[in-house]
């Protein structure tokens, strides 16, 4: 209560360093203050008239956020660049290398990405206001860079016509019991970012002696972190060994035959980020869009829609879904995810043979 | 000075200006040839640093990763081009030389699947016969009452993937041998049976040898097709966890991009495309087969009888594979709520197709940029081979013969190693290309070049140098001659070319999927993307849209390319 009153009082006088520093490490200059949409922004926004955002979350929810934005904004258009978030660093890396400046808004399931990208100074500093007054302090940068912009876990999945519920795995060990051989579908580390991540959290906490037994059962490798779901309700494969917890919610919620199921181990927790570049060519439409992107309605309903995990103080959970305080998670750890990306990919693919 | 200049204008008005041209055409073929493949060898033979190293290629040689792919296409390659042969030729044989009903329309068809994009086959055969959800293995359990988890057919083998590339590959064959088939005079079989042989005399002695070689040209060509194949392989080889040399290409250029291997990794299959098209040059070249190209009489029909049905039956029946199947499982999956359930009035849905032209925001996007592309790439290759092959037609300039071998020699450049050079070389100053549709229109160009030339070389020799020497001795230049006097004589073939180029452009993948950025994506491209985080639905609504452009522009061709000449379609 005292934090609430303290921090609305400095933002209202247009000083938020306070209460970030609060949080922040000491070592560092004062963080940027919060900036409100102002009827100048909104204006400089139209003038430009479109905003670039390079995301890896599935293609038919990205559209249907950025066609909310459209509607929220009309005169901006929005051009959703979406592909496995391993993909779309390649993709900025190599056109930035060429002077190639089409980004404006990156959203990532690789939270490690951000970290490369703020070492560089390809990030520009922006704070919304939800994210100075209802984000805390872990779930942003302390230099205003980013912020967590969704969060999902990483889960295991069956498909209910092909597997009884009794009969369903309840664990990452019981995957590799040989009745389930040429029947689990995963997706792949070098493209999503999910897969990724999760593979790092795996690897640390069960050891890459699992990913070794779970080589010898004859997976579907497909690439991104959506398509076992996909596969799954498709019923080409009866179970998925990772990939989207919200795309199952989705699929679940719109009557196909899959189930969700928290490994006892406890699922990889995905975090997504979403950040502003600093040589972006339309910079106050990402603002923006930025600014949006955090408001407890764009949060409200990127969980409706969506299916995603929102961060915001104020955003609720939809009923039916298993709140994310119940479930057993596996630590998040983006800088060790930056550390050893490279490490993972290539004992992956030694592992997998692709 | 001003009175000189004054005089010397209409003299310069009337300058040949065909040593000008030769020298820039010649420089351009250069550029579009000589530049990425010397970057390519440069990159192959230095390490990271950018020292000279034999390291690249010592790791490719002993490192199993490589090893295997380059195997794993050794076998697709051997395969394909035994069953291309073992299918083309028979349907070759009917549709030239025999009284089989419908001839017309297996051609139609036989050219319907020569157009499809591989890729799209692919995808296709997914919907068809991914081994749980494919329609056809769900047709056959709920016929047989088989346990779940036993299915009919897996698309994600090795086996799969050779099926599926053979679809789209036996046009190849097809053409050449039916073309074959289609010259031999008609005496020569007379003769044969006139001295007592009987059919299949005749057949062993006189058709078969002189068809051979067209068929073991065919035979290379889709061994060549199936191993520069980019599409099919990414679709289908990775998900059953094994790479062919293109994918394994592509894969070292994911991130950390590993250029010089990339580089390496391509080397071997541009020496091997050498190889066998010298190779293919010589079966095609050598002596005793001139006959093959004087038409004297028309070829005789040998009588099925009973046969000419079933014949027919056959032939629909193999066409099931590359067209009728693969269509039905787009169009189902385009217009089902699920893409694995049959069509019915509870699951018709136009969702998808509404999602795809309303709410993708890629699609204008890459609708644009392909027509462009297309557009643009289709006109000046259609020039720039216009001028080439009447140049080497007419033996126009001294060099005529460098030409010729400039704009044919692209052919030998894999799609997937061409752009890995054109990427090297563009992404560099002074020519930064890289980023904008430039450098997917000299990919595009260069990729066409040489079917363009070849076909209009053709259509240059049936028309008769005289009617130009009479434009000439009238005071015309070269060029106006070719404007004004051959190129309308030769609009037939012109339009055809452009078709034809255009077609190519709108299925390219392997060239376009190193080049692209995300404002120049073309369909293709958009497809591949969508294949990867699994929309089938979406997929299906764009490869039908793209089919539909396809056949609108071979139907307003009013002529089918690839049936009149010497051409020979770019692998996707």
């Amino acid at each position: 209560m005292r934090n609430e009153k303290f921090s609305r009082r400095n933002l209202l006088k247009g000083s938020a360093a306070l209460v970030f520093g609060a949080f922040a490490s000491p070592v560092r200059a004062a963080p940027p203050e919060a900036s409100p949409v102002t009827p100048a922004l909104i204006e400089a926004a139209r003038k430009e008239g479109k905003v670039a955002w390079y995301t890896s979350v599935d293609l038919p929810v990205a559209e249907k956020i950025a066609k909310t934005f459209e509607a929220k904004y009309p005169g901006i258009t929005t051009r959703v660049e979406r592909s496995g978030a391993e993909r779309i660093f390649q993709r900025i890396g190599q056109e930035y290398g060429s002077r190639i400046y089409a980004v404006d808004v990156v959203n990532s399931s690789d939270a490690a990405h951000f970290i490369v990208w703020k070492r560089d100074g390809w990030l520009a500093p922006y704070v919304p206001e939800d994210i100075a007054r209802h984000y805390s302090p872990e779930h942003r940068d302390a230099d205003g860079m980013f912020a967590a912009w969704r969060a999902w876990l990483s889960v295991i999945g069956y498909n209910t016509t092909l597997v009884k519920p009794e009969e369903a795995p309840k664990s990452f060990a019981d995957l590799l019991d040989p009745k389930w051989n040429g029947k689990i579908v995963k997706g792949h580390p070098s493209y999503s970012g999910t897969i990724l991540t999760a593979t790092y959290q795996m690897s640390r906490d069960l050891g890459w002696s699992y990913f070794e037994k779970l080589a010898k059962q004859n997976v579907l490798q497909v690439q991104s972190s959506a398509e076992p779901p996909k596969k799954l309700a498709l019923g080409e494969r009866a179970i998925m060994a990772d990939g989207n917890e919200y795309n199952l919610f989705l699929l679940k919620e719109s009557g196909q035959p899959v189930e969700i199921v928290y490994a006892t181990e406890g699922s990889p927790l995905i975090v997504g980020p979403n950040g502003i570049f600093a040589n972006a060519p339309n910079p106050n439409a990402a603002r923006l869009f930025q600014s949006w992107m955090f408001t407890v309605e764009a949060q409200q309903q990127m969980i409706e829609v969506g299916g995603l995990r929102s961060l915001h103080a104020l955003a609720t959970e939809k009923l039916g879904r298993k709140p994310l305080k119940e479930i057993k998670l596996m630590k998040d750890d983006a800088a060790a995810v930056e550390r050893e990306s490279e490490e993972i990919k290539a004992h992956y693919t030694q592992i997998f043979h692709v | 000075m001003s009175a000189a200049s004054a005089k010397a204008r209409p003299r310069a008005a009337a300058i040949d200006l065909s040593w000008p041209i030769l020298l820039f055409v010649a420089a351009a073929l250069c550029v579009l040839i000589v530049l990425p493949v010397s970057w390519l060898v440069y990159y192959s033979f230095t390490d990271h640093a950018g020292a000279f190293t034999f390291g690249n290629f010592l790791r490719l040689a002993t490192d199993a990763t490589f090893i295997d792919p380059l195997v794993t296409t050794v076998i697709i390659a051997t395969s394909v081009g035994a069953i291309c042969c073992l299918v083309a030729a028979p349907m070759g044989w009917l549709v030239a030389r025999s009284d089989m009903p419908l001839k017309r329309t297996v051609r139609v068809l036989v050219m319907a699947s020569f157009v499809t994009p591989p890729f799209l086959g692919a995808i296709a055969w997914e919907l068809l016969a991914a081994p749980n959800s494919g329609l056809l293995n769900q047709l056959y359990s709920s016929l047989t009452g088989a346990a779940p988890g036993v299915h009919l057919f897996d698309i994600y083998s090795l086996t799969g993937l050779i099926f599926v590339i053979a679809c789209y590959t036996f046009p190849y064959v097809f053409v050449l041998v039916a073309n074959a088939l289609d010259r031999i005079p008609g005496d020569l079989e007379d003769a044969s049976s006139i001295l007592g042989g009987n059919a299949w005399t005749t057949a062993r002695r006189v058709t078969i040898p002189l068809v051979l070689p067209a068929l073991l040209a065919g035979a290379l060509v889709a061994f060549l097709q199936a191993m520069t194949l980019f599409g099919s392989p990414a679709i289908l080889a990775i998900p059953a966890g094994f790479h062919t040399m293109t994918t394994k290409i592509w894969s070292l250029f994911q991130y950390p991009p590993k250029p010089e291997l990339a580089a390496a990794a391509s080397l071997p299959l541009l020496v091997l495309t050498v190889l066998l098209l010298r190779a293919e040059a010589m079966i095609l070249g050598r002596r005793g087969y001139s006959v093959v190209g004087g038409r004297n009489s028309d070829p005789r029909l040998v009588r099925l009888g009973v046969l000419r049905w079933p014949a027919l039956i056959l032939c629909f029946m193999l066409l099931l594979n590359p067209v009728f199947l693969p269509y039905g499982a787009l169009f189902n999956a385009a217009f089902s709520r699920v893409p694995s359930q049959l069509l019915s009035l509870q699951n018709f849905t136009l969702h998808n197709v509404d999602f795809v032209l309303f709410e993708l925001s890629a699609t204008k996007l890459a609708l644009k940029n392909t027509f462009l592309l297309g557009v643009l790439a289709a006109t000046i290759g259609t020039a720039f081979a216009l001028v080439i092959a009447y140049m080497t037609a007419r033996k126009a300039i001294p060099g005529h013969r460098a030409l010729g071998f400039l704009a044919t020699a692209p052919v030998a450049i894999p799609g997937i190693v061409l752009g890995v050079g054109l990427f090297l070389s563009y992404t560099r100053p002074p020519f930064v290309l890289y980023g904008t549709l430039w450098i997917l229109l000299i990919a595009f160009i260069t990729i066409s070049l040489p079917s363009a030339y070849q076909q209009l070389q053709a259509a240059l020799r049936g028309v008769h140098p005289e009617l130009e020497d009479a434009s000439r001795i009238l005071g015309a230049t070269r060029l106006q001659t070719l404007g004004r006097i051959t190129a309308p004589l030769l609009r037939t073939g012109v339009i055809a070319t452009w078709c034809f180029i255009f077609v190519s452009v709108i299925r390219e993948l392997s060239a376009a999927i190193m080049l692209f950025t995300s404002e120049t994506k073309v369909i293709s491209v958009l497809i591949f993307d969508l294949n990867e985080s699994g929309d089938l639905a979406a997929i299906s609504v764009l490869g039908l849209m793209m089919l539909a452009i396809t056949f609108t522009i071979v139907i307003a061709a009013n002529r089918i390319p690839g049936f009149g000449g010497d051409v020979r379609l770019r692998n996707a």
